[in-house]
Parts: structure tokens; sequence; C-alpha cells
């Protein structure tokens, strides 16, 4: 946008060429949209659809955040647009608790209400002989019992690392703020590595539920809404841990200013909102 | 500025032809490929309903069977609430919030165009659903468990499209809410902002707010289908009617999204043709922002039949009813901004009027169903299908034709020819009340929607309003004439494109030159 630059100014905001990434991410997505469909309901064809819309996507984000990270290098982004990019940050982090919502109400309605609902007056006798609707179930129809989770074990030692890992993240931060690249690239360096941790945990706790405790994602509503919940905050932690991963890239190859480093406050301000996802996990979920 | 014609700003630097369309970061672009898509998606919806019609022309079988008629009225509500009018005052955002607050385009407009080019692929899926085996999803719109557990692979993509559009939607949103916040011009303060540019802040954050609610509902439906999980089965402790709050959560916002644009537009072409400012600026907005906190705190009177609680159901009927106190204050600051006004009904101010009268109508039938002993009586009837097309077609799809007809001149650089535009008013007035006001008669008289077959009694009625549909259907091509005349020439529309409108938007030349406002306007 020759025209632009020339006339720059203050208040000028800076609006993009035309781009070619947005129709990538399109296709990408009706392939995997398609894809997951067909391969859910055993065509063969859709897994390579899938995996091709996955691919497509992976090239997409590359090619835009690279070129988001180039033309924030190049000093093309102002004032403004430093702007845009908090707003828009907070505003998406706020639909993503809203998307986690969805399913916390749902532990929430099926834990306080309807499971309550369906053991109380005649329903107990009637729906299935000796149901009783205490938490955990597996419903009424209760073939296979299982072992549910406790707090105490690896939850408990995962809820640590989390909160040592949003800890460490704001000691890089500090390290950026005051110009001592060491400390940024350390401290993002062990944030992540707390995040690997935290997640090879989780895999491990999931391979102990399935072999161990019998817990599995078809039992009943405890296990829908605790592999759900669970399983989506590890999807979470998983981004997170990628965009801190770039972020620590990023750092080594001499980007960011103390006055101005948004990309690396995004990718914190999601690590420390599934953080806050995770502690909820861990009362409303592993604890109570 | 004005010096500059459009055909030198049009393509001098990136692609064109169909690449200029793929890859145009451009928000006047992407405002006319919204348009021109929901409008596809509009007269797609409508075929539907048309089919639908003609089955109900008559009792008894005669068009299509069960199984294909249920599909019609579960795609035809999906098409026209996410295809069709979402899509559409998108369209409207994005061409005019920009021009109204002094911007020189959305704030991220690469995103803006990944916002648009989501919805192709997401009405591929939805479509191409028809032809898959099993045919598309037949659970209704509202895709009820345990119906949409039991489908076949169309609700599968059927899932996947809602997937799609929601990531759009709340793009989209985010886009909206970022652009009003941060890019208004100077002096551009929030309370001197246009109507329209308001309502659009308020439903971008409903839609923030629900559409990943929407999104979790679905997931949830879809591993219940595929992975073994039991939300929705009550044999695993789940509850079918717990889809129902969590898919209503996101519904009743859902249905604000869809109409407080259409207050936007409204507000804004009467002060126009009634050269007077609005009437209670101030208070529309609180009304706005109110019927939006309130939409948060409704959503189980659309489940008065499911057997909850009574303290429930009263909770939920109060503050329904609480929604007619916002509602009427914008109803009646309308009016009072007509009172006493010089009056002339160009197009634009005829569908706006129309509208008011129309929409009202629905939002007392709204009030009927709102009150819980009555709605168990009219829940899944006639009644209830009458109630929501007053307030979608009469309410959000009429002041999308008054948007339409008053920015026309904005967008193509001509006036829209005003004896067409009269008679689409005029025959979609009519048409469109002979189509939905029996259906009152029916739904009281007790009959079911979503049925493709009927007792004798309610035959008659039905035949009223098949006739009805068809002469609206067509009724929709007259507007197709009138675009493609206002494209192609006509009298040349001034930047003031009508004599007392006020706004940003009518100081830039008519068509709206490619770029503007790249130095911000300065607003006193």
């Amino acid at each position: 946008m020759s025209h632009a630059t020339a006339t720059h100014s203050a208040d000028h905001y800076f609006v993009p060429e035309p781009s070619k990434y947005p129709i990538f991410g399109s296709i990408a997505l009706l392939l995997f949209g398609s894809g997951a469909a067909l391969w859910l309901n055993k065509v063969p064809a859709g897994k390579w659809m899938f995996f091709l819309g996955v691919a497509i996507l992976v090239y997409m984000l590359f090619g835009w955040f690279g070129q988001v990270v180039r033309e924030s290098e190049g000093g093309k982004y102002g004032h403004r647009v430093d702007k845009s990019f908090r707003w828009s940050m907070g505003w998406f982090i706020f639909s993503e608790v809203m998307f986690f919502a969805a399913f916390f109400g749902a532990l929430f309605y099926a834990r306080v209400l309807s499971v309550p609902w369906l053991s109380s007056g005649d329903n107990a006798t009637l729906l299935w002989q000796g149901f009783t609707g205490a938490w955990p179930t597996a419903g009424p129809y209760a073939a296979d019992p299982f072992t549910p989770m406790g707090a105490w074990g690896i939850p408990a030692i995962n809820t640590l690392i989390l909160l040592t890992s949003g800890a460490t993240l704001t000691w890089a931060h500090y390290g950026l703020l005051k110009g001592n690249r060491g400390q940024l690239k350390l401290g993002l360096f062990v944030t992540v590595l707390l995040g690997a941790i935290f997640l090879s945990l989780q895999v491990y706790e999931y391979m102990h539920a399935y072999a161990d405790l019998n817990l599995r994602l078809d039992s009943g509503i405890y296990g829908s809404t605790f592999f759900l919940l669970t399983g989506f905050h590890g999807m979470h932690v998983t981004v997170g841990a990628i965009m801190l991963t770039v972020m620590l890239f990023r750092a080594s190859a001499g980007h960011f200013r103390p006055d101005s480093h948004f990309g690396f406050e995004a990718a914190a301000w999601y690590w420390h909102f599934v953080d806050v996802v995770w502690l909820m996990l861990f009362v409303v979920v592993y604890w109570l | 500025m004005a010096a500059v014609t459009p055909d030198q700003l049009h393509g001098h630097h990136g692609p064109t032809g169909l690449m200029r369309w793929l890859t145009t970061t451009n928000h006047k672009d992407i405002g006319t490929m919204y348009m021109i898509f929901s409008f596809i998606m509009f007269l797609s919806g409508g075929v539907l309903a048309l089919t639908i019609r003609a089955e109900l022309f008559q009792p008894g079988l005669q068009v299509v069977q069960p199984e294909f008629f249920n599909q019609l009225t579960t795609m035809h509500g999906l098409i026209m609430v996410f295809g069709a009018i979402m899509p559409a005052f998108v369209g409207f955002a994005n061409w005019m919030i920009p021009l109204m607050i002094g911007a020189s385009d959305m704030a991220f407009a690469r995103m803006n165009n990944w916002s648009f080019w989501l919805l192709p692929p997401a009405a591929i899926l939805l479509i191409g659903s028809f032809f898959v085996p099993g045919g598309a999803t037949a659970a209704g719109w509202t895709l009820y468990a345990p119906l949409s557990v039991q489908m076949g692979m169309g609700m599968d993509l059927a899932i996947f499209a809602i997937h799609i559009m929601g990531i759009s939607s709340i793009m989209g949103a985010i886009n909206i809410v970022v652009t009003v916040l941060n890019m208004r011009a100077p002096g551009m303060t929030l309370m001197k902002m246009p109507l329209f540019c308001w309502t659009w802040l308020i439903t971008a954050y409903l839609l923030i707010a629900v559409m990943p609610v929407l999104a979790g509902a679905v997931t949830m439906i879809l591993t219940d289908r595929h992975f073994g999980t039991s939300f929705f089965n009550a044999a695993g402790g789940g509850d079918p009617v717990m889809y129902q709050h969590i898919f209503w959560f996101f519904g009743h916002p859902e249905v604000y999204i869809m109409i407080l644009p259409a207050f936007g537009i409204v507000s804004q072409i009467i002060p126009t043709f009634a050269r007077k400012p609005l009437f209670g600026y101030a208070s529309m907005v609180y009304a706005t922002a109110s019927i939006a906190i309130l939409s948060f705190a409704v959503w189980a009177h659309h489940m008065f039949a499911t057997g909850m609680p009574a303290a429930g159901q009263l909770f939920f009927m109060y503050a329904t009813m609480l929604i007619a106190v916002p509602t009427g204050v914008k109803v009646f600051n309308w009016v009072a901004t007509m009172w006493r006004g010089s009056l002339t009904f160009e197009t634009p101010m005829l569908w706006a009027t129309g509208f008011i009268f129309v929409f009202t109508m629905g939002g007392f039938t709204g009030l009927i169903c709102a009150i819980a002993p009555i709605d168990i009586q009219v829940q899944d009837t006639y009644y209830v299908v009458a109630h929501f097309h007053y307030v979608l077609v009469a309410g959000s799809l009429f002041a999308l034709f008054a948007g339409a007809y008053y920015w026309l001149p904005k967008w193509t650089g001509h006036m829209p020819n005003e004896s067409l535009g009269k008679l689409h008013f005029w025959c979609s007035m009519v048409f469109f009340n002979i189509t939905f006001f029996p259906m009152h008669f029916l739904g009281l008289a007790g009959m079911p929607r979503r049925i493709p077959d009927y007792a004798l009694q309610f035959a008659d009625f039905n035949a009223l309003a098949s006739v009805g549909a068809f002469g609206f259907g067509l009724s929709q091509l007259i507007f197709i004439v009138v675009v493609v005349k206002c494209i192609r020439g006509g009298e040349r529309a001034a930047a003031r494109s009508w004599e007392s409108a006020e706004g940003l938007e009518w100081t830039v030349p008519s068509p709206a030159p490619h770029h503007t406002f790249e130095e911000a306007p300065v607003v006193r």
C-alpha cells in the first residue's frame, strides 16, 4: 500500500494489502470439516481430507503469523494497532472462557440438578434398581463400575506446576522489561518445559484412568464431563505452549523491545487464562 | 478526496478479477460479498420454505415425504438464521461502520476477509449434507437431543458447518468491537456515534459471549454421537433437557443478535425522513444494552413445556416480560421521532415504518408466548411459527431491505428505482401478512409445527398461507431487478443522497471511493 506510507501521520492506521492466507484457511477448514464428518462415518477418503486440511491450516498459520511478525518488526504497527491487538486478544480470551463455561455449565447441571432429579421420588425404583444418584456416577445404567480420579495425586502436582509456570513467565516478562534478554529466554524456556511436564503428566493420568481405574470417555456423565473438560484444557495448554515456544524463538532472534512486545504479552495472557481454567477444574472436577 | 475518481482507486494495487475478491482486505469489497452471499442464502432458504408451503397447501402428502419435510424445516431455519440474516447484518456493518465513524477500514482487515470466506465452506457443508446418505439433518434448527444424536452423516456436516460459522462470527464480532472502540475519528465520542454502530457494538458482545456456547453444545452432540459420552443420554446420567438449556443460553441472545442491528438501521432511517433528530438517543442506547443484558436471563422461556419447577417458570416468565420495557422504549422513540416531523415516504421510510408496525405485532405475540400457562398451550404450534416470523421476517428482513434501499445510493452511486421499490414493499407487506397472519389462528386451533400433514379443519388457512408464501417469494425477485438496475445506472446520487440524512457516510462521494477517511475527519 504505497500511497498509505506516503501519507504517514500520527493517526495513520496500518491497513494490510490483499492477502492470500485467509482463502487458504477457508479451504483448510472445508477439508477439515468435511473430512472429519466422512472419517467419523467410516468413509476412507475422509481421513486424508482431514489431514490435508490440517496440513494446509498449519501452512496458513505459519505464513500468516510470519507475515504479522515481519510487519511488527518492520515497525508498521503504531500505537493504535497495538491497542487493537490488546482489545482483540482480551475479547478472544473471553470467548474461550464462554466455551469452557458451556462444559462447566453441563457439569453443574448434571451434578446439581439432573442426577439428583433422576434419583428422586419414584424415579429411583422405576428407573433402575439400586440407583442412588450420588456423584460421581456413571448414570442409572452403571454396569461397569469405575474409580473416580482423586485430587491429591497428579492433579495437585499439576496445579503446582502450572502455578509455578505462571510465576516463571512473569519473571521472563520482567527480564524483557528490564532489557535482560538472558532472563527472558531462560524464563520462557522454563515455562515451556513446565507446560510440557504438565502435559506429560496429563497423558500419564489418562493412561492410568483407562488402564487401572476403568474410567473412560463412555463412563457415563462423570467420564463425559471429566474427559471433555480436562481434554479441552489440555488442548489449550498445548496451544499456549506452542505460542510460548514461538515467543522463545522470537526472543532468541532478537525480537521484542521493552516498550513494544505485545506478541509476548498475548501469549502470556493466554497462558494465565489456561492457568485459571485449570484452577477451576482442579476445584470442581477433581476436588469437590 | 473528491478529486480522485473511484476508477483510479480501484485496483491500482493488488490483484484483479477473482483474485481481488479472494484476497481483498477492503471493508467495502468484503461488505459487498457478505451481502451477495446472504442474498443467495436467502433465496436458497426461501426455496426450501416454498417447498414446505407447497406440501402444506393441502392436507395429505403430495409433494415430499415426511422425512424430507423434516430436513426442509431444519435446513430452512439453519440457512436463514446463519446464512441469510446474520451475514447480511455483518455485511452492513462492514460497509457502514467505518464510513459512519470515520475509520479508514476495519481494525483487522485480513481477518475480516477470513471471516467472510469461512462462510462459503460452511454453506457447502450445510447444503452438501442434503446429498449424503440419510440426507440433511432433520432435528429442527435447534438440533435437539436425542434426535440430533441419532441422525446420519448430515448431522455431522451440520455440526462442522456450525463450528465454522461460529469461528467466522466470533472473528467478525471481535473485529467490529475493536473497530468501534479504537477506530473512531477524533471527536466521535461514543455517545455521538450513529445508533447503528451502537446496536452493532452491543450485538458483537452478544456474539462473542454466546457463539462459543453453541460450539460447546454441538461439540457435546458430536461426542455423544461418536465417542460414547453421555451428556444427553439419561441412561448414562445425562439429560436431553440439558441440551435445551445450553442451546437456548445461546439461542435467546441469538434472536437479539438478529434484531438489534435491525433496530439500528431503522433508527438511522426514521430521523432522515422525519427530518428530525432521533428522539431519545441516550435512552435508545440504554434500551439496547438492557435488552442485551436481559437476553442472558430468559432462555428457559423456550422450554416451559419441559417440566421445570414453578419457581423457574415464574422467573423466566417475568424476566421475559421485562424485555418489553426497553423494547417499548424503542418503539415509542421511533414514533416520537416521527411525531410532527416533515414526513415523506420514500422506499426506505416505507420499509422502516412497515417494520415498526409489523415487528411490534410480533413483539406482542412474543409477550403472549412468554406467559407460562399460555405458552404451554401454544408451544410447538403454528402460533410460535407466526410469532417468530413476524419478528424475523417483518423485523430483521424488512429492516435489511430498508437499509439496502437507504444506502444503495452510497454503494452504487445511483438512486434505486422508487416505483419498483415501493412495489416491492407493498407486495412484501401484503403477502407477508397473508402468509403469516393466518398462522396465529392455526396455532391457537392447535395445529402443530414441523408436521407435513394436518387435520382437515386447518385446510383453508393453510391454503391461504401457501398462496401468500409464493406471492412473498416472487415479490423478492423485484428486489433483484431494483439492485441490478441501480448498479447499471439510474439517477445519479449526490454525496448526501437523501435530503436531510445526517452522518459521516453522507460526506463522502456516491459511490463511496474504494478508500475513504485515510485521513480521519474531525467531528465536532
